[in-house]
């Protein structure tokens, strides 16, 4: 049956040239907009996982195990400056470096406010976080800096200091000492996100050391892999390097934003209700065409009855058109989706505003999709198999029709 | 062996209020290799009764039996099965698949039962060639004229041998010189492959070509009888 199946399912496509491109047609747009949507999706995924973790927490930390729940001072690391130079080495990677953190209230002569002071290693800091890159004003520490500090740009509005003023800080040391300094504001930065421009600041983790008492102590290793694809490997190779140490854990990129992944998540279920809408459209489309066909021809599917052929043979030939329909706008979506959304990957696009929001944020300028296998393959697929579902029904009403009365038919 | 047994058959429609009566206890015995016409008026039953054999409709009572198998009683996938390996129809209008060839359509009941592709390419073209349709294999079937398509569907009818051909006034489209081919080529194939022929008919010049002719009114055999048929040249 199945040479006569393909051949006869071929031509009873073509009887209706003009309903048959419609409802392909219907196919090749709904495909290749999904694959540009998913590419761009997926693209868009990838760029505000990087700006989010580029901002700060960077793909991988290295913490006591107690750190991410519960992040109090006595949670650390010993030996941290050794050991972030340790993995640099091993791992080949110079997109590491240690950190501590500590809370302190911060005065200036009119006002005070509570921050979060971090302690980086200012030469590779820039290498896991866009803050060095956002300084709007003055300059981020050095690699000697000792008592300087860079403040977020909303911090320094609210205790009212610019560059080269001071800012005096009180906290608790690690020893429940006080931790206390007078520190000069080096830089000023803006990243957009309000929490860190508000309560954020950075000194030298030397700085830092004496300052809190930790004693060559810190809270965490960040780092930064080269792309979001070897993150989990790296973590592997990490957690294989590390794995003699007590009370230390390897955080992926997941668990240190949790939020960012439910982001992620949720963006992805309203765009997929979109996506299922666009599909059941198209899966009525596809129902209609083969309910009409299935309809116009109950006369000859009467006669091939009488001739010996089962109902069974009848649906499978509704089937196999269905597929041939559905194949040929997969093949023709995916192509077509593939083209547009492969250009749009390698020249990038933007939307009016999109320009000034990267230079003012320091984030790329233009979107790219990514064109994956998955991309390309996900949609089309789902359609596809949509269009066959939307296929039972014409072919199942076969199974009702009695040669006789179906060769009456008109 | 007698090839088909009808006992008793009973069929009724309703048109609306209206209660038409089909067949009505119709008895008949067919046997292997015969010829028969059924005539009467519109109305009388020929095709009713034609259709019951065939198994394309069923009987309200009565039994059909056809080589001790119980036609009336099969199950729908049997009973295709039936006609696929035992039936060759020919009907009133044609019904050749419009998107396949001459040959295709002619393949195409020897594809449903699995003949190898060279093998029916081969018996395709034998029979086109015996009906008189060679150098037409190609053509679909609006690029045929009606006297060709019936070719066709007679070639599509026989080409697998079947022990039984039925035939719904298979000239009722046809001009005279076309019916006249048509029933010859009926005769030959009645006397060189044994094939059972029964033709639903109401025209006197297919009548005079069976051996045996059936006359039915308002679903009953009204008559039955022997006759010696006009040769296949006087046609």
């Amino acid at each position: 049956m199945s040479n006569v199946s393909l051949r006869l399912a071929w031509r009873n496509l073509w009887r209706h040239k003009r309903r048959t491109w419609l409802t392909v047609g219907a196919m090749i747009f709904s495909n290749s907009l999904l694959v540009f949507s998913i590419s761009l999706q997926f693209g868009s995924y990838e760029m505000m996982i990087d700006n989010t973790l580029q901002a700060f927490s960077g793909h991988i930390q290295l913490q006591h195990e107690q750190y991410l729940d519960d992040p109090k001072m006595r949670h650390n690391l010993p030996n941290i400056v050794t050991t972030a130079k340790r993995l640099r080495n091993e791992l080949k990677l110079e997109n590491i470096g240690a950190r501590a953190a500590g809370f302190a209230l911060a005065s200036s002569r009119d006002r005070s406010y509570g921050i979060q002071i971090l302690g980086v290693e200012p030469l590779y800091e820039s290498r896991i976080s866009s803050i060095p890159g956002l300084i709007k004003e003055g300059q981020f520490l050095q690699q000697d800096s000792y008592d300087e500090i860079v403040i977020g740009s909303i911090l320094a509005r609210n205790l009212k200091i610019t560059i080269g003023d001071e800012l005096t800080f009180i906290g608790s040391g690690l020893d429940n000492s006080f931790a206390a300094g007078v520190v000069r504001v080096v830089g000023i930065f803006e990243s957009g996100i309000a929490d860190l421009d508000r309560s954020m600041a950075e000194v030298s983790l030397a700085y830092f050391d004496d300052s809190f008492a930790m004693r060559g102590k810190g809270h965490s290793i960040a780092i930064r892999a080269n792309n979001i694809e070897a993150v989990t490997n790296l973590q592997i190779r990490i957690e294989a390097l590390v794995d003699n140490q007590n009370h230390l854990a390897v955080r992926h990129w997941e668990e240190l934003q949790p939020g960012l992944k439910q982001a992620i998540q949720a963006d992805m279920t309203s765009a997929w209700f979109m996506y299922i809408v666009l599909i059941i459209l198209v899966a009525f489309s596809v129902l209609n065409t083969q309910l009409m066909s299935v309809l116009e021809r109950t006369r000859e599917f009467g006669t091939m009855m009488a001739l010996g052929l089962k109902p069974s043979n009848l649906s499978r030939l509704v089937v196999v058109e269905t597929s041939l329909m559905a194949g040929l706008g997969l093949l023709l979506g995916i192509a077509v989706g593939f083209v547009i959304t492969w250009y749009l990957s390698i020249v990038g696009f933007y939307y009016p505003g999109m320009e000034e929001m990267a230079v003012k944020f320091n984030l790329p300028d233009r979107m790219y999709p990514e064109v994956s296998l998955i991309s390309l393959t996900l949609g089309p697929g789902i359609v596809a198999f949509g269009s066959l579902v939307a296929s039972i029904y014409p072919a199942t009403r076969l199974y009702r029709l009695l040669p006789i009365e179906a060769m009456r038919a008109v | 062996m007698s090839s088909i047994r009808c006992i008793q058959l009973c069929k009724t429609f309703r048109q609306g209020d209206e209660i038409i009566t089909g067949l009505d206890n119709v008895d008949i015995v067919i046997d292997e290799g015969e010829f028969v016409c059924l005539s009467g008026p519109s109305g009388s039953g020929k095709t009713t009764l034609l259709n019951a054999i065939g198994g394309l409709d069923t009987p309200d009572s009565g039994e059909i039996h056809m080589d001790g198998i119980r036609v009336d009683q099969l199950a729908k996938g049997p009973l295709a099965d039936m006609r696929l390996h035992n039936i060759g129809f020919v009907f009133q209008a044609y019904n050749l698949i419009p998107v396949l060839t001459a040959q295709e359509n002619v393949e195409f009941v020897m594809q449903v039962q699995g003949v190898a592709a060279a093998e029916r390419a081969q018996k395709a073209r034998d029979i086109l060639k015996e009906v008189g349709l060679i150098g037409m294999e190609d053509r679909k079937p609006a690029q045929l004229s009606g006297g060709q398509q019936q070719r066709v569907a007679v070639a599509r009818a026989i080409v697998s041998q079947p022990k039984l051909v039925l035939a719904d006034e298979p000239t009722a489209n046809l001009d005279t010189v076309a019916s006249s081919k048509l029933m010859n080529l009926f005769s030959q194939l009645n006397q060189n492959y044994n094939i059972t022929f029964i033709i639903a008919t109401h025209d006197k010049r297919v009548m005079s070509y069976a051996k045996r002719l059936i006359k039915m009114q308002d679903g009953k055999i009204i008559s039955d009888e022997m006759q010696t048929p006009v040769s296949g040249d006087e046609g």
